[in-house]
């Protein structure tokens, strides 16, 4: 026989109880699908470092190389250059590098660099990442009348010094990430491993 | 002959009793009124559009190979070596393009004429869902060719989700599956290009009619004539002020139809890149992740929101700002049901403020379009010598920002307030004839 009376209590707990156990498989099995989006073993394993050969590169010339399949600028800046450096703090956001993820310990410094002249950021402006353009000539230009050389983002507009270091009032809101890196000798760099880990 | 159809016709009948009426009440029984114009044109011309988007990219997904090495080239392969491959794609991107076109006038119409307000919010909402759909659908299919633009417009896009603090940076790695747009993007933007938004564009648009055949259509004087006079010479009990959907409005869908189709097929045959509009050069060279185009612009339909987020700075060290403009200016489109307090629908007996607004509104979304396209900064060294292009751009494009949130705000103060001074609506609507 059929039980008369509904026991409410019962067929709640039982209703609830289905419902979490249900949920949480289907929370489970959502997992799976979710981490499928994430950089395959094949990608990351692309993001070995790269060690590349910086003797050719001029006094005032920039070359990109690819690491982790990103655009890397070494710049061999002039004297000209460096000296330029000085006195732009005013038109700049983070003029002393004091946001410590946009670069090593080691480039916290007014070149931003390990040795003054050579210059190595990841060229990816930080608004939006397009890769800036090298615009190294001092003289006025029609995005900047008072133009002392440095990069200058075609998308959008921003611009940074020759250290990667972004002027204030453009859409980007960072410097230009440093990435780690360090000399095996004069004219060699790796690029993705530090100075104290290479010992 | 007659007879075989009708026996077809009960054994169908007997096993589902529902279909019938289901065709009637959506087709010749919806009754809509009977005042429509050219306005009117705009949801069912959408509709074809998106009939023609899939028949030809299912056409499309059979010569193209999904593949960072192979795709661009199976593009040009479809373009040269295909038979008819040309056309099949030039109606795919010509139909993306006029996809928005139809889409935006069809917004523009139920603004002007009230159609989102009271009890019709729910159409409206669904809408706005379909247009955000529609924008994912069209900026993924932008990626797939894997050109030059497509490759940055991939990255700039993607990068809007690298402003939300703190998960951003992650976020952006598990959208591209790699550390660049890569293989792996390219990917699983054509899975969800093809079949995953699909599916869900088509549910929306079911739901969008559904909801719209609910409640029946609004009309150019936003007057209600489910609320008026009943008794049509086809049924005593529907508005007097209505006829039937079909055959009416389905022949006059067909004039429309002929005259967009007629541009559609001008464009396809003699302009299928519209200058640099509807397909861009730059996306004529292949994907190179070390080289950005000179001038990086999205295509035309998302350039009002591309230079919102152009035009608003960054702050606080995020440049968070431009993307919550951005995505703030769709999200107040949404909401416009409860931002505009109005009782009055439409623009014909609404005050002057609200129809100076609304063409501000439209005034400046063109010219945030122009901005985001690159056309100020172009033209303003020719028109201005010596001046500042940057300064100035940025001084007229923040102006038509302003203009833009203004429309929302000002509507809001405008009808909460009761600034309004509306004109009498009539009980009926004014064309008898």
């Amino acid at each position: 026989m059929a039980n008369e009376v509904v026991d409410h209590g019962r067929r709640r707990f039982l209703t609830v109880t289905t419902a979490v156990v249900g949920g949480a498989g289907v929370v489970a099995a959502v997992v799976p699908f979710i981490k499928s989006w994430e950089p395959s073993a094949r990608a990351k394993a692309a993001g070995a470092p790269v060690t590349v050969d910086i003797s050719a590169i001029e006094a005032g010339q920039k070359v990109t190389f690819a690491w982790r399949s990103l655009p890397v600028f070494v710049v061999n800046r002039t004297k000209d250059q460096l000296a330029q450096l000085k006195g732009l703090e005013p038109r700049l956001l983070d003029p002393m590098s004091s946001d410590s993820a946009q670069q090593p310990k080691y480039a916290t410094n007014e070149t931003r660099s390990i040795k003054p002249e050579w210059l190595v950021v990841i060229g990816l402006c930080t608004h939006l990442g397009c890769v800036p353009d090298f615009v190294p000539d001092i003289k006025p230009e029609p995005f900047d009348a008072n133009w002392k050389g440095g990069f200058y983002c075609p998308c959008h507009k921003s611009r940074y010094d020759l250290s990667g270091r972004v002027f204030s009032g453009v859409p980007a809101p960072k410097n230009l990430p440093v990435p780690p890196y360090h000399f095996i000798d004069d004219t060699h760099i790796q690029i993705g491993v530090d100075p104290k880990e290479a010992g | 002959m007659a007879n075989v159809f009708s026996r077809i016709g009960d054994w169908v009948n007997e096993r589902a009793p529902n279909l019938a009426p289901t065709y009637r009440k959506h087709m010749t029984e919806y009754f809509a009124p009977k005042n429509f114009n050219l306005w009117y044109y705009f949801g069912s011309l959408a509709l074809l559009v998106l009939v023609n988007q899939i028949v030809t990219g299912i056409f499309l997904t059979m010569n193209y190979k999904t593949s960072a090495l192979e795709a661009f080239n199976s593009v040009e392969y479809i373009m040269r070596d295909v038979e008819w491959g040309w056309l099949i794609r030039y109606m795919h991107s010509t139909g993306a393009s006029l996809f928005f076109v139809v889409v935006f006038l069809h917004m523009f119409r139920g603004i002007m004429y009230g159609s989102f307000k009271r009890p019709r919010e729910l159409v409206w909402i669904l809408g706005m869902l379909i247009f955000l759909v529609l924008m994912a659908e069209a900026f993924m299919g932008y990626v797939l060719p894997w050109g030059n633009m497509s490759f940055w417009g991939a990255k700039v896009i993607i990068s809007l989700f690298g402003t939300i603090p703190y998960i951003g940076g992650s976020l952006v790695e598990w959208i591209m599956g790699d550390f660049l747009p890569a293989d792996a993007t390219l990917n699983r933007f054509f899975a969800l290009h093809v079949i995953a938004l699909p599916l869900v564009l088509l549910l929306l648009v079911v739901l969008h009619l559904a909801a719209l055949h609910e409640v029946g259509s609004n009309n150019p004087d936003g007057v209600d004539v489910k609320h008026g006079p009943k008794g049509n010479k086809w049924n005593p009990e529907k508005p007097i002020d209505a006829i039937p959907f079909h055959p009416y409005y389905t022949v006059k869908d067909l004039v429309g139809v002929g005259f967009f189709l007629t541009i559609a097929a001008f464009i396809i045959f003699f302009a299928p890149t519209f200058g640099g509009w509807f397909l861009e050069h730059d996306n004529f060279t292949p994907a190179n992740n070390l080289v950005t185009p000179s001038h990086i612009k999205p295509s035309w339909y998302f350039t009002p929101f591309y230079a919102i987020l152009r035009m608003i700075p960054s702050f606080f060290g995020t440049a968070i700002w431009g993307v919550i403009g951005m995505f703030g200016a769709i999200l107040l489109l949404a909401l416009l049901p409860w931002i505009d307090k109005g009782e009055v629908r439409s623009v014909r007996y609404r005050g002057l403020g609200f129809r100076i607004a609304l063409g501000v509104l439209v005034f400046s979304f063109l010219a945030l379009g122009l901005v985001g396209a690159g056309v100020t900064a172009e033209v303003i060294p020719e028109w201005f010598p010596g001046a500042d292009v940057t300064t100035w751009e940025n001084a007229f494009g923040r102006l038509m920002v302003l203009g833009y949130f203004g429309f929302f705000v000002f509507v809001w103060v405008y009808t909460r307030f009761g600034f309004e001074k509306t004109k009498p609506v009539p009980e009926r609507v004014t064309m008898h004839d």
